[in-house]
């Protein structure tokens, strides 16, 4: 199974653990340029996205935010509110007209803290997504497509 | 095919990006056989050298077309030639893509940088023939929004599926960022049923490849355009070996079940 597809969440987590997840979700539509969130604000939620496509982007000053990824149907979109302080690294909108399940990040932690097994599957479930796209801005750093990305000069 | 240089006409000169540009190329007498999408010509450059590039148009004219970049001193006098200078060809060497073979079938096209320009004339064959092929699907990664060649008539392509995605995009940029892996979520194919076709830096070759085949694509459906140190193109030097294979030879078009064990080798 290829890793964008076994990293959603009805592949990497387990049926019992998914249904719960899936219980304390609500359905959610956002138009394009919805900004669902902002760099260093306090990261009380998460989405899955159903369908379109979300952009992530990096604050900096005297330019319009650049965006750094963008991430489209069953990508989990933020991982800040699993780890503390609960505080945004990146800013996001919508880039399309986008459908997600929308989480409660509180919720879902204390699901977590009264079910060790069940927090174990999300941590591990989180941290793949984030070992993936590590391993994607590595990759991306290497500047593959630059004038020598690809092999010698000639 | 003839090992020594034919002369022919830089007709026209357009450029792509800041370091790339494209040379159609009219033959001054005799033209060279036929190129197949896939396969490559030694370009010379009198006074420099000569290096391989596949062709990224044939003209029935038996003109052809070639998308340079400039990394070096050979690639950097080819891009600097303008209409009406004389370039030298051998050629056609290698492989393929053998698209025929897809016919029926879905088609998958993942293109990195520059590898767009060989894929080219196989994703127009694809187009002109859409009763012949099933879903066509052109994926494309670049490095920047400015680096995106043929990205006008990439607007036009009436695939099922085109999808661009850069490394770093500018302030006007809407479209995807990240990897070209990432679009193949959005693609329009049946894995069992499809034929790929691969050209990019290898890494991204290795990576693409490994998702198609995870998806279910057979691993000798899925064809990879590969680049090592060629020098003769006739399969006597040696330079351009991977293993048992001789790219020049062999490939540069080869199927993903002959090469993926051997781009896992580090010595090769």
């Amino acid at each position: 199974m290829p890793p964008s597809i076994a990293l959603r969440m009805n592949h990497a987590l387990p049926a019992e653990h998914r249904d719960r997840l899936l219980h304390v979700a609500r359905e959610a539509s956002f138009p394009p340029g919805t900004r669902l969130f902002e760099e260093g604000g306090h990261a009380d939620r998460f989405w899955i996205i159903r369908d379109g496509t979300f952009a992530l982007d990096l604050h900096v000053p005297g330019r319009r935010a650049p965006v750094v990824e963008t991430l489209g149907i069953g990508d989990l979109v933020g991982w800040s509110w699993l780890f503390e302080p609960y505080v945004w690294q990146l800013g996001g909108e919508t880039v399309t007209p986008v459908r997600a399940y929308e989480f409660d990040a509180v919720a879902v932690r204390l699901m977590c803290l009264s079910d060790p097994e069940f927090g174990r599957a999300v941590e591990h479930w989180v941290g793949r997504v984030l070992s993936h796209r590590l391993h994607a801005a590595r990759t991306r750093l290497l500047d593959l497509y630059g004038p020598y990305g690809s092999g010698g000069a000639r | 095919m003839t090992d020594v240089p034919v002369p022919y006409l830089v007709v026209d000169r357009r450029p792509e990006t800041a370091d790339t540009v494209t040379l159609r190329l009219e033959p001054v007498a005799e033209p060279l056989a036929d190129f197949a999408p896939g396969q490559f010509a030694m370009v010379h450059c009198f006074g420099r050298g000569e290096i391989p590039v596949s062709v990224s148009s044939v003209q029935a004219t038996g003109g052809l077309a070639h998308t340079i970049r400039a990394v070096g001193a050979v690639s950097a006098g080819l891009c600097e030639a303008r209409a009406g200078d004389v370039l030298g060809l051998r050629g056609p060497y290698g492989t393929g893509w053998e698209l025929e073979r897809a016919r029926g079938r879905d088609v998958v096209v993942v293109a990195g940088g520059i590898g767009l320009a060989p894929l080219r004339p196989l994703i127009l064959r694809a187009l002109a023939g859409p009763a012949a092929y099933g879903r066509v699907n052109v994926l494309i990664g670049a490095r920047t929004p400015a680096d995106l060649i043929d990205h006008k008539e990439i607007e036009r392509w009436p695939t099922t599926y085109t999808g661009v995605t850069v490394d770093r995009p500018d302030d006007a940029w809407r479209g995807d960022v990240g990897l070209v892996t990432g679009l193949l979520d959005r693609a329009d194919f049946a894995p069992a049923d499809s034929w790929a076709f691969v050209c990019g830096p290898e890494p991204m070759i290795r990576a693409t490849a490994r998702d198609l085949a995870d998806r279910g694509l057979r691993p000798d459906r899925i064809r990879v355009s590969l680049e090592r140190n060629m020098r003769c193109a006739t399969g006597h030097c040696g330079h351009c070996q991977l293993g048992p294979v001789l790219l020049c030879r062999d490939g540069p078009v080869v199927a993903w079940d002959r090469t993926e064990a051997l781009l896992a080798v580090r010595e090769l």
